[in-house]
């Protein structure tokens, strides 16, 4: 954010803004160039950051009626329900809201694996990205368990569990974490306290995945770099803003129609039955967005190695930028890899089926070879396409292939420059 | 190339079809129409009037309903009873309170403020009194189970004697819609087995309706101001994303670019 002349007309904004730049950044921020082929897949990061606020703004106020105790937290999610005004509104839009998070994150993500968004200049983006990832995985868990309904009970039983698989201090933090010898108060209390906190570090590091966003600028659907501000940009406002907000408000419908008209739909029943430390529920399920990494989990009959290549599986995304050894980023540039990117998104949607059934028999072999797979894809498919793979000609810039006429010329050109 | 993608797809399809196979081995449930489905779903009144008769006069000797006050019943979106007549209601119960001056607890009929009277004082003395097991919270039963209203719907209507070849314990009885088919309530429901204060024929299919839908009030006691809202919430954004759409088109069209 170097390249930055701007001066405020009025004599009260120039000395303001020569104290603290925050017309500066106002200006930054509306004349932003942005690539003018982006599609809606992109408009994904606003939705995702009104999601954020969404969530924020209605765990505040769940909040403030919301009681952290064993004894009185399924009562007062009930009282929310009944007697807050509007309390069965705020709840709603909070439960289904992280629903709508993830899917939202979901889209987001696989985005950056279609259109190679990942690829340098943009590692840093993509790592925060991760992080941001991870911090909401850790979020809707412990949200998860605020109820104090049975999936929560036993659900943070199975969780923090897990860390048991650590060798020689694995007992010792499953009981730190607790604060006791099984989940009870002291663990309902401090996931209180985290949840609370882990959205004010995604808003943290949601500014610094946009600032590392607009060093290079965004990535686009020809997946190549362009000049900054050309012929190839349009400045953020009004065109993106508007674009954006109109991609939100479909996305609002939708969210709307979840949360008036099926709001448990995403929801567990069993987590409207009030915990119950001596009664396990037959199948023990996380949230439909955890199921991928539950089935990785449960498909490795050794529980420490189960816990490896569930963390391996999200790990190994933030690895992604120097797996992929293509040079060309857009998939619609490379055939193979095209194939391979809906592959590996059929078996993430199998992998989340079969994470909700019991780990047994059909299940259990599917979940495997699944498992499988999705390592392969990483760690075997992508290092070998990018240096295999026969790209087909990427354009010089964004206006040319919308023009027609010269991008053949333009094409082969950038063939000779990709081989080498 | 081609073949491992040719093997990868075969997979994917006899992966569904046993998938189908697995899932189609659920029980069917018993349907009946209910009125609070859809966009524009509403409590029937008088069906919930009646559910909340066969609740007091069956079901509440075993289960409790401790998230619900007697004011509920009179308030909008419910049964919606008069005020006196929850009045009325209320004061027909004992309730325990205190303590007072002299620091005894004492009985004292019902308010409108109050919850509704549990039948037993813990859960301790609920499961002595029925064989071991506990008469689960009512409140919110309705959305603590999968299948939802059409499980209990279909579970008060399950009774049947047990399939040869399978011998239940004393206590347990046979319901072909309970998970595992054994379950430890008894069938409450027989024809005219309760008066209705209106009228209508007491048949086992009525009062199941009747109780199911009150149940379904009691889980979800803001049932209908949440589909009247969400009807103006969606028509409103509706509007709205036609309105951006088109001022999105014409601010694009100062551009080549197609949006």
């Amino acid at each position: 954010m170097s390249d930055h002349n701007y001066t405020p007309n009025s004599k009260f904004g120039k000395w303001f803004n020569d104290r603290l730049p925050l017309l500066t950044l106002a200006n930054h921020l509306t004349e932003y160039p942005t690539p003018k082929n982006l599609n809606y897949w992109w408009t994904f990061g606003g939705i995702l950051t009104f999601c954020l606020i969404t969530q924020i703004v209605t765990g505040l106020v769940l909040a403030m009626h919301y009681i952290a105790h064993a004894d009185m937290a399924f009562d007062s999610v009930e009282h929310i329900m009944r007697d807050v005004n509007y309390g069965w509104l705020i709840r709603y839009i909070h439960a289904n809201g992280a629903s709508m998070f993830f899917l939202a994150v979901y889209i987001h993500i696989f985005r950056s694996l279609f259109y190679g968004s990942y690829k340098a200049p943009r590692e840093v983006i993509w790592i925060i990205g991760i992080i941001i990832y991870l911090l909401m995985m850790a979020a809707a868990f412990m949200g998860y368990v605020l109820p104090w309904g049975q999936m929560s009970f036993w659900g943070a039983t199975v969780i923090t569990n897990l860390f048991s698989a650590i060798p020689l201090v694995g007992e010792g933090i499953v009981t730190w974490l607790w604060g006791g010898y099984s989940v009870d108060n002291p663990t309902l209390t401090r996931f209180f306290t985290l949840h609370y906190l882990i959205p004010f570090l995604i808003l943290g590091l949601v500014v610094l995945h946009i600032w590392a966003l607009h060093v290079p600028g965004n990535n686009n659907p020809v997946g190549i770099d362009i000049k900054k501000p050309s012929k190839d940009t349009v400045p953020f406002h009004p065109y993106i803003v508007i674009k954006d907000g109109f991609a939100l408000l479909m996305f609002m419908i939708v969210f709307a129609f979840f949360v008036f008209y099926t709001p448990n739909i995403l929801g567990h029943a069993d987590n409207y039955i009030e915990a119950d430390p001596l009664v396990t529920p037959a199948h023990i399920v996380p949230e439909w967005y955890l199921l991928p990494f539950y089935a990785i989990l449960r498909s490795v009959p050794d529980k420490l190695l189960g816990v490896v290549a569930m963390l391996s599986a999200i790990l190994i995304l933030a690895a992604l930028p120097w797996l992929d050894t293509s040079k060309v980023r857009s998939a619609v540039f490379r055939p193979l890899y095209k194939q391979f990117y809906w592959i590996l998104v059929a078996d993430v949607l199998i992998l989340g089926y079969v994470g909700a059934m019991p780990a047994e028999g059909l299940y259990l072999l599917v979940a495997r070879v699944a498992t499988a797979y999705y390592f392969l894809h990483f760690l075997v498919i992508l290092p070998l396409l990018g240096l295999r793979e026969k790209t087909t000609p990427v354009p010089l810039s964004i206006t040319e292939p919308i023009l027609g006429g010269t991008s053949n010329l333009a094409t082969a050109k950038n063939k000779n420059d990709l081989k080498i | 190339m081609k073949k491992i993608l040719n093997l990868l797809s075969s997979i994917l399809v006899i992966f569904s079809i046993s998938l189908n196979v697995v899932s189609a081995e659920k029980v069917e449930y018993l349907k009946t129409d209910w009125s609070f489905k859809g966009l524009f779903g509403k409590f029937d009144r008088a069906s919930l009037q009646r559910g909340y008769q066969v609740y007091t006069e069956v079901c509440s000797s075993c289960h409790s309903m401790k998230y619900l006050s007697y004011r509920n019943l009179a308030e909008k979106g419910g049964p919606e009873f008069s005020i006196e007549q929850a009045k009325a209601i209320a004061s027909s119960f004992e309730v325990i309170d205190g303590p007072n001056s002299d620091g005894e607890m004492f009985t004292r009929p019902g308010k409108l403020s109050d919850k509704f009277v549990m039948p037993y004082d813990n859960v301790k003395a609920a499961q002595a009194a029925n064989g071991g097991a506990y008469p689960p919270d009512m409140s919110v039963l309705v959305k603590a189970r999968k299948g939802g209203v059409d499980y209990i719907y279909s579970l008060l209507q399950g009774y049947e004697d047990p399939p040869a070849g399978i011998t239940l314990d004393d206590g347990v009885y046979y319901n072909k819609f309970m998970y595992g088919n054994k379950i430890k309530m008894s069938n409450q429901l027989s024809d005219g087995l309760i008066q209705y204060a209106d009228g209508t024929n007491a048949t086992v299919e009525q009062m199941s309706k009747d109780v199911t839908t009150f149940l379904m009030w009691a889980a979800e006691p803001h049932l209908e101001a949440r589909h009247k809202m969400g009807f103006k919430a969606i028509v409103y954004l509706i509007i709205l994303t036609v309105l951006v759409y088109f001022s999105m088109k014409k601010i694009w069209s100062r551009i080549e670019t197609k949006v």
